[in-house]
């Protein structure tokens, strides 16, 4: 009799409590890059992106299916160059992507575009990852707002050992070699500090620039020559230009090829802090494994 | 005035205030996908007209309008006040101060590693861009008017403003280099655009336009003194260094306010005083509210026509008003050069 009791008062109890923990489960809540706290109902099912490197991360995840619209600029997995192109970060097109009704939108800084969506009643996670750290905290976040934090760690447990593949394939007598690495031909270079440079790091390699200058910064012309960079590294067309900069012909490495000239679409890959690092890497090792 | 001009003025109110009813209704109506009156009507149907109808295309309708008009108004203060048909409201440092505040906003952040206090930069973040691209714009001004040493002379104001323009040019350079993120930001505040004015904008917008009118309408009588020359409009007994001064306030007023929201929307403030003194001959009290209304239409329409043209796509505002601005006044040179 007291057991058939308990049964009829348990038997609800622990129904609601179940169904109690499932609704916690489904509530969101995430910490973005302006440390503001987003919290949501449930995982958003409609999304938005508003930078390459972050539709790939919401891809790589598995949850290409929830995008909705992205900026113009991304055009990786295939998928999503078929989805509405909402302008950029700083002329993003209110109205068509209001019309969209995403749950949720992951943006870049940009304080003009983020005010005014947020204005009007949006959710918006700012993510602007330039470390490799931050790069792994923000699939981490993305992971989390869609509702299955555990992608997360199996994702980036992918692009470790796609990196590690890549390092091990990078051959002994290069190890410890000086690149300088081009991201624009102003020149600005990739720091040791920036995810590219990390990257480099990993694969075994130096950097002419020290750390003190930051991630991406601008350098004077004249310091890439005296420095004299084993390797460089740089999209097609500007590595094509170096020879004719004013004393670049003296750079050892131009002279002796010793370059990796990376074709643009597959340099994205390189310059986008998202999924496809581990690619990026493997891509690198590929370049250095060919030199003569 | 002669019963033809008061016929042609009267007109050309007319046609403004018309341009301005119907660019305002396209406005609501040419939306994301251009012009489709069946996605008009589903929008009406489905309930995101509140949203899309009031929240989005109504503000920016009636932002453009107001920004417009500020740029036109502060053009025509700006061509009455130096007596030069070219000068426009960017003439004297605001553009250059605006765009500076702007960029030491955005290299605020990457500033800290150079010295700048981490306090003073959270705060600077804070501050808003907005805010920072008005007190630029005014700063610039201010800057300028204190080397010219206050409104007395126009050959040394104008200098004034062209070296401030070209220091702070420098200064926006040299932070940019050191922050490079801050570019990109500084692009796309210089390109000008519509896209992310709310009710918000438009009530500054609105206020600043109401705040600066009727003072430019009753200083109007100065800028028509000037037009004799600067010795005939003193010997009027006008109090014109005090003046000028104000009439300085005003035009770095309406332009850092239109910046501010708007960015740096070209060639509106320098075409709309011309397109007004083709159509008629009025004194500067009629010319600066016809600015204001023409700088309006202009910009409304510029604004429809930036949204349709490549539909789904957008242009940025500010493209399309530089490139038929700059269209016009070579087509005005060429009439010029041909009846001279």
């Amino acid at each position: 009799m007291v057991k058939r009791c308990w049964r009829r008062v348990l038997a609800p109890v622990l129904a609601m409590c179940a169904l109690a923990t499932c609704a916690a489960r489904a509530e969101v809540l995430v910490r973005d890059d302006r440390d503001v706290a987003i919290r949501l109902a449930t995982p958003p099912q409609r999304v938005v992106t508003l930078m390459p490197s972050l539709t790939e991360t919401v891809c790589a995840l598995g949850f290409c299916e929830r995008l909705v619209g992205t900026d113009r600029y991304s055009n990786w997995p295939a998928r999503v160059t078929a989805l509405p192109k909402l302008g950029g970060m700083h002329d993003t097109q209110v109205e068509r992507l209001v019309a969209l009704r995403p749950d949720v939108v992951l943006a870049a800084r940009s304080t003009r575009a983020v005010e005014r969506l947020e204005a009007l009643g949006l959710r918006v996670v700012v993510l602007e990852p330039r470390s490799q750290d931050e790069a792994k905290r923000t699939v981490a976040t993305i992971a989390t707002l869609l509702g299955q934090p555990e992608q997360a760690t199996v994702l980036w447990a992918r692009i470790d050992a796609q990196v590690q593949a890549a390092a091990a394939r990078v051959p002994v007598s290069l190890r410890g070699q000086k690149v300088y690495f081009e991201v624009d031909s102003a020149p600005y270079a990739a720091g040791s500090t920036s995810f590219l440079g990390e990257l480099l790091t990993q694969l075994g390699l130096g950097n002419i620039v020290p750390p003190a200058l930051g991630p991406f910064p601008k350098l004077n012309p004249e310091f890439i020559v005296q420095a004299q960079p084993d390797l460089v590294m740089a999209v097609e067309r500007n590595l094509r230009d170096m020879p004719r900069r004013p004393g670049w012909a003296a750079l050892k490495a131009l002279q002796t090829r010793r370059t990796c000239a990376f074709e643009s679409r597959r340099y994205e890959m390189l310059v986008r802090p998202g999924p496809r690092l581990g690619e990026a890497a493997s891509l690198v090792a590929d370049c250095l494994q060919a030199l003569p | 005035m002669s019963a033809q001009e008061q016929r042609r003025r009267t007109r050309l109110a007319w046609v403004l205030a018309l341009v301005a009813l119907l660019g305002g209704a396209a406005g609501l109506v040419a939306g994301s996908e251009g012009w489709s009156l069946a996605a008009f009507r589903t929008m009406l149907a489905d309930g995101s007209a509140e949203l899309i109808l009031w929240q989005i295309r109504a503000p920016r309708t009636l932002g453009a309008w107001l920004t417009g008009a500020l740029f036109g108004l502060a053009g025509a203060i700006a061509q009455g006040l130096f007596r030069n048909p070219l000068a426009d409201p960017y003439l004297l440092g605001s553009a250059a101060g605006a765009s500076l505040g702007v960029v030491l906003v955005l290299a605020a952040g990457a500033l800290t590693g150079i010295g700048l206090e981490l306090a003073t930069a959270d705060w600077l973040s804070r501050f808003g861009l907005v805010a920072a691209a008005f007190c630029g714009a005014l700063a610039g001004v201010g800057l300028t008017l204190s080397l010219a040493r206050g409104a007395q002379h126009t050959t040394r104001l104008l200098l004034a403003g062209v070296v401030v323009g070209v220091v702070l040019g420098a200064l926006n350079d040299l932070l940019t280099t050191l922050a490079p993120d801050a570019l990109r930001g500084k692009q796309a505040f210089l390109l000008g655009t519509t896209g992310f004015l709310g009710w918000s904008s438009c009530a500054v917008l609105g206020a600043v336009l109401l705040l600066v009118l009727p003072p430019g309408w009753r200083l109007s009588r100065v800028l028509d003194a000037l037009t004799l020359g600067e010795d005939s409009a003193a010997s009027l007994g006008l109090p014109l260094p005090a003046l000028r001064l104000v009439l300085v306030v005003l035009m770095a007023l309406a332009t850092g306010t239109a910046v501010s929201q708007a960015g740096m929307v070209a060639f509106v403030g320098l075409v709309a005083p011309h397109l007004v003194r083709r159509f008629v001959h009025a004194t500067h009290g009629y010319r600066l509210v016809a600015s204001a209304a023409m700088g309006g239409a202009l910009l409304l329409l510029a604004d429809v026509l930036a949204r349709t043209l490549i539909a789904p796509q957008e242009l940025p505002v500010g493209v399309l008003t530089a490139v038929l601005g700059g269209f016009y006044l070579l087509w005005l040179l060429h009439r010029r050069e041909i009846a001279g």
